[in-house]
């Protein structure tokens, strides 16, 4: 689906974010548009994890506004921010899944929750979910019982239970070898298309990144904001900004080679 | 305002059926997802059940949203349908909607589980298994003890091993940080002590014997005792849990594979620096008690303070005081040693982690009591 043909599902406007006196995000504005997969890159501590953290409702800005349908998930109160997360599924960078549950017990939390169901459909949907990740048969499996790129996949199954609007992921492909994570980026590209779930990922791995973006935004520590905007591929081959170069084409940034602290 | 999914269901979608000969043609118009899942099918199944077809048609062109939740509740009417002999037919479904039924598969839906739940044992299967436990546990503890001294003796050899900063690092957050509430409850020990022994003793006028009682409780029992239990609870639980922690991040792991004993990095300054602080914090539960007895000799027995506390010392010997030390020093050890010694024993989890956590405090509480059951027995026979 071709981002600019679309509408948006949630708009950022001016957003700042401060530890103390220490600025992390400065007027940082975007869009997240129906159906794609955005992801969100940089270095380390330019403020992707606050970012995300901010748009999820965990934590609150100093400033700016995240709207979705029209409310400001930064400012409103905890209803709306509770419809919010019923809208919203999030997988957490280690699965974050509830170790003392199998997984059957983990995904039919939020159903148990949030639904009126009897246990004969939930246990159907546990099942459809399961089969939708690749875990057919592993609902009373405990998560300490799984391998990596299995919990993480446990955790995609728990985070679409309700059937969200919108995916975010923190730090998708971290500690999954080659294979495991191909898997995985297959599978969000498979429930993106079949679904038409909105994702929002933040990751490093540039392969996952050609491969599963629709569009990338890429923050910068020292420019506090978005310093990159658009395809993947085009921001490898057109981009000017050093930064960008650097990240895209896997270099150490240029300057420092040249200021003969290297070259000496 | 978000969407709230609880609001007007019902007027989200919109069903319609039309009967032809013996096909029920239903049209479904609107939005059909997981919020509004019951409504529907039970509308859906009810009016099935009342046309009695032999054939469904089921029309999607008119829906504008549906999510998998509700894709399969409908892939589930039709297995019901099929089930009794009916033809249900999916028709005009659009790009998004066979996306979904797409990614539903049947096999994976009658996939039986490969793990079954497990049921409980039998009776004696389970006495056998609590009995292996408990003999298993004991065997740790004291494979854990023997790591433990030989770590300590090992540290006293080797001065230059000792981590000074840790110690000390313990020796505030058992001792120092501990004073406020050790002080606050041998205070109002001793002020109830001397409360009821004086209600007992003025009926034979020998109020000045309420300060003996105070200080004699005081210091040979409930001063240890007590700080011995506060301990426990405010240091024992926190060991236990800081261990365990490191073991659920693999941090034990870290130090091994590092060449470190971590029975030495970790357990040997807590234990070290609790063996040094209790018995400090036992002297000032000592004198919070008999602080607390002053009180109600003051204002309720008209003893001067100088009276209380000639009759207080009269009653103390050094021995008394000397064994207390000792007893608080052991307790040290036993608390500190068992919190440690549950933290190495989490594996995984955070239940692991409040499991042990509790169970270090439980078994500190009751190694005290046991302890100071002997203590009593030896000093009276060494007295």
């Amino acid at each position: 689906m071709h981002p600019s043909d679309s509408k948006s599902i949630i708009v950022v406007e001016n957003l700042a974010a401060s530890f103390g006196s220490n600025i992390v995000l400065e007027n940082v504005s975007f869009q997240v548009y129906k159906g794609e997969i955005l992801v969100i890159v940089g270095e380390s501590g330019c403020g992707k994890s606050t970012l995300l953290r901010i748009m999820i409702g965990l934590q609150k800005p100093s400033s700016g506004k995240v709207l979705f349908q029209g409310v400001d998930i930064a400012s409103t109160g905890e209803e709306d921010l509770n419809n919010y997360r019923q809208n919203i599924g999030v997988l957490f960078q280690s699965g974050a899944l509830f170790s003392s549950m199998t997984l059957k017990e983990n995904i039919a939390l939020p159903l148990r929750e949030y639904t009126n169901l009897d246990s004969a459909m939930i246990n159907m949907i546990i099942k459809m979910k399961l089969g939708m990740v690749n875990l057919a048969g592993y609902e009373n499996h405990y998560p300490s019982e799984l391998s990596g790129g299995m919990k993480k996949r446990a955790g995609i199954a728990r985070a679409i239970a309700l059937d969200p609007i919108v995916l975010f992921f923190d730090e998708l492909s971290a500690g999954l070898d080659p294979v495991t994570a191909v898997e995985l980026d297959d599978l969000i590209i498979k429930t993106n298309e079949a679904l038409g779930t909105t994702m929002v990922i933040v990751t490093h791995e540039l392969e996952s990144i050609y491969k599963i973006a629709d569009r990338v935004i890429m923050l910068d520590k020292t420019a506090k904001g978005i310093v990159a905007e658009g395809d993947p591929l085009e921001l490898k081959e057109k981009a000017t900004d050093p930064r960008v170069r650097s990240f895209f084409l896997r270099q150490m940034t240029e300057p420092d080679l040249q200021d003969g602290f290297y070259v000496k | 305002m978000i969407a709230d999914n609880k609001q007007d269901l019902s007027k989200r979608y919109e069903i319609s059926y039309v009967k032809k000969n013996t096909n029920l043609l239903i049209n479904l118009k609107g939005e059909f997802r997981l919020k509004n899942l019951k409504l529907f099918t039970n509308e859906i199944k009810k009016s099935i059940r009342n046309q009695t077809p032999d054939t469904i048609t089921i029309d999607f062109s008119g829906i504008s949203y549906i999510d998998s939740a509700a894709a399969l509740a409908i892939i589930q009417i039709q297995k019901d349908a099929a089930g009794e002999k009916i033809n249900c037919l999916l028709i005009n479904l659009n790009d998004e909607a066979k996306g979904i039924f797409s990614v539903i598969h049947g096999e994976a839906l009658d996939q039986m589980p490969f793990k079954t739940k497990k049921f409980k044992d039998n009776f004696l299967i389970q006495i056998g298994q609590a009995s292996l436990d408990i003999a298993s546990n004991i065997v740790t503890f004291i494979t854990f003890v023997g790591e433990l001294l030989s770590a300590i003796v090992y540290t006293i050899f080797h001065p230059k091993s000792l981590r000074v900063k840790d110690i000390l690092f313990y020796m505030r957050r058992a001792g120092v940080d501990g004073l406020p509430i050790v002080g606050l409850i041998s205070l109002l020990i001793g002020l109830i002590i001397a409360f009821m022994s004086f209600l007992q003793f003025r009926q034979f006028g020998a109020n000045i014997y309420v300060p003996s009682l105070v200080s004699f409780a005081m210091v040979k029992e409930l001063g240890p005792i007590m700080t011995a239990i506060l301990v426990a609870g405010r240091s024992g639980s926190a060991f236990a849990a800081e261990i365990g922690t490191m073991v659920v991040n693999e941090e034990v792991d870290a130090l091994n594979t590092m060449g470190f004993d971590p029975v030495r990095f970790l357990a040997v300054p807590k234990v070290l620096a609790t063996i040094i602080v209790v018995p400090i914090l036992t002297i000032y539960a000592d004198f919070f008690g008999v602080i607390g007895g002053l009180i109600v000799g003051l204002t309720g027995l008209d003893l001067t303070a100088h009276t209380y506390f000639t009759q207080s010392l009269k009653t103390i010997k050094v021995f008394d005081v000397v064994t207390s030390l000792i007893k608080a020093a052991v307790f040290a050890g036993l608390i500190s040693g068992i919190g440690c010694q549950r933290g190495f024993q989490v594996r995984a989890g955070a239940q692991d982690v409040g499991k042990y956590t509790t169970s270090a405090v439980v078994s500190a509480i009751f190694l005290i009591v046991v302890a100071d059951s002997i203590f009593a027995v030896i000093f009276y026979y060494i007295q």
